[in-house]
């Protein structure tokens, strides 16, 4: 709660947060909330401009722009976000064991690493949807098959720096088994690190599989994805640019919230800026006078 | 009481191909009697600090075995309310995520005796602090006060021993005077006592009842703090003129 009214102060980061509850929770409820069925054809329509009934217009088979924006959320974003938790779990785990325990530990899963990280990310994407077909669902395993040596390696680095500090070597002495600190003492720390990698490779993947479903890979027709929409307006992009403003703008604005809001997470979960109570209420910039006359050393 | 016989220790240099060892520890053995204050005293790199995490059984040896009160010092179970320790760098000391309150009660939840009544502003003010510290977090500290904040988390579970790796080191002069009172006094206090690993001989002449000197990770005396102008080993007499010229 601490953490939300820290991130409430900055406004940009405020705004972001907004952002992206909002798509999340409208990529939830997208069947109350879009307007008309997403798949729904409808050829009279066909290019017509904004109208009441269909707020951004109609697409090349006269299909509500909205509702496909709305019902886009879900690949694009939730089942991304989906396969990031995922990644970030894996990543984590071995990502701990590595950094807290050293040794062989660390040695095995980061020489596996470096073999999963020696592949180019893309290739190896595109060599997994050649084998297993295009769709979302592949697509999104690749995903997961290639970031996860990356996430590790970070969290280790993360984790590393924590685990030599005194205070674990101190809970050590006083005999806290090796969960018990981690989770009480390093994972609480390294978390805001995890948190906004975690952000910012967020922004990446939903640019990526938007990237991925453009080149047809990914989600397939006729089912609405933002990738996939714009790849269906580029071939009116000289004719008719506006069918590709929506989902574009869409993918940038929320990129941009997610980015955004990745920084303002890095600020607001830094310890030095906690205050104990007394000196947050008596507020930034004075000096209590309790300080004064003490040593200072 | 803390017994070491025929300590070992090295590192392998980290080196795939290469099989070098660093000996950073040689067959060292000394007994920590209850309620004493032993100082161990050597230069940088020495192996004093080393021979520290030994003691806290937070690294095992290569060979030999530390002992405490009969039973092996790197089991967990040995050293929960046994032994403590205060470190040199007062910045990392503290999880910056924990208040003062916090980081003094952990010891006591993990010695089992949280639940008993405890007067944590009595302890604070035995280390010169006050209850208006309980909430405060470890940047909102000075160092000499961290460094307080850490001894009486050590004192806390009111171990038998508790070692002191440069406690001091970092702190400057007249709080460094302040902090050595502090722990005479709480020494008498609470009957424990101190493993003091310093490079300072005037401290641990202070504080201390034998010291003992290492040097190149090997243990080149160990007396009784009145004789140690009456030191045998050449390295000794070296170490000791340095500070009373």
């Amino acid at each position: 709660m601490k953490l939300l009214q820290r991130l409430m102060k900055d406004k940009l980061a405020a705004a972001s947060l907004c952002v992206v509850a909002a798509t999340l929770l409208i990529g939830l409820c997208a069947p109350l909330i879009a307007p008309h069925p997403p798949n729904e054809v409808n050829m009279e329509l066909r290019f017509s401009g904004a109208s009441w009934g269909y707020w951004l217009g109609n697409d090349h088979l006269g299909r509500c722009i909205l509702s496909r924006l709305i019902y886009g959320i879900r690949p694009s974003v939730l089942w991304v976000l989906a396969a990031l938790g995922a990644t970030a779990i894996i990543g984590a785990f071995l990502g701990f064991a590595a950094g807290y325990f050293r040794g062989k530990t660390d040695a095995v899963i980061m020489r596996i690493c470096d073999v999963m990280l020696s592949f180019p990310g893309y290739v190896m994407t595109l060599a997994i949807v050649g084998i297993m077909g295009a769709g979302l669902t592949n697509i999104l395993i690749a995903f997961v098959m290639m970031k996860w040596a990356w996430f590790a390696r970070v969290f280790r680095t993360a984790v590393m720096q924590y685990a030599d500090a005194d205070y674990v070597k101190f809970a050590r002495v006083l005999g806290i088994g090796h969960i018990g600190i981690m989770t009480r003492h390093i994972a609480p720390i390294a978390l805001p690190e995890i948190a906004v990698i975690s952000s910012g490779a967020l922004g990446s993947m939903i640019l990526q599989i938007s990237g991925l479903s453009f080149l047809g890979l990914g989600i397939q027709a006729p089912h609405a994805e933002w990738g996939m929409m714009m790849n269906e307006a580029r071939a009116v992009m000289f004719t008719r640019p506006e069918l590709m403003l929506a989902p574009g703008l869409a993918i940038i604005v929320l990129v941009s919230a997610v980015n955004f809001l990745s920084d303002g997470l890095q600020k607001a979960l830094d310890p030095k800026l906690m205050l104990s109570e007394k000196r947050a209420k008596a507020g930034a910039g004075v000096i209590p006078p309790r300080l004064s006359g003490k040593e200072v050393a | 009481m803390l017994k070491v016989e025929g300590v070992n220790k090295s590192y392998r240099q980290t080196d795939w191909f290469r099989k070098a060892r660093n000996q950073v520890l040689r067959d060292i053995g000394f007994e920590w009697r209850q309620g004493e204050t032993l100082g161990i005293i050597g230069e940088s790199g020495s192996g004093k600090s080393t021979l520290g995490r030994l003691l806290l059984g937070i690294e095992e040896p290569d060979s030999g075995i530390i002992t405490f009160g009969g039973k092996p010092i790197s089991d967990r179970s040995t050293r929960r309310g046994a032994i403590s320790a205060v470190f040199q760098d007062y910045t990392s000391s503290i999880n910056p995520f924990f208040t003062v309150r916090q980081a003094i009660l952990e010891p006591l939840r993990l010695a089992g005796t949280a639940s008993r009544p405890f007067d944590i502003g009595k302890l604070l003010r035995q280390v010169g602090l006050d209850e208006s510290y309980l909430t405060r977090y470890p940047h909102e500290l000075s160092g000499g006060e961290a460094q307080r904040v850490c001894i009486a988390r050590a004192v806390s579970a009111e171990p038998q021993c508790i070692l002191l790796d440069e406690a001091i080191s970092s702190l400057d002069g007249s709080v460094q005077m302040q902090v050595l009172e502090l722990l005479k006094q709480l020494r008498t206090s609470y009957g424990m006592g101190y493993i003091f690993i310093t490079h300072d001989i005037q401290a641990a002449a202070y504080l201390c009842d034998r010291v003992m000197i290492i040097c190149g990770g090997e243990m080149v005396e160990l007396v009784e703090t009145e004789e140690l102008k009456h030191v045998q080993s050449p390295y000794a007499k070296e170490l000791l003129s340095k500070v009373i010229s």
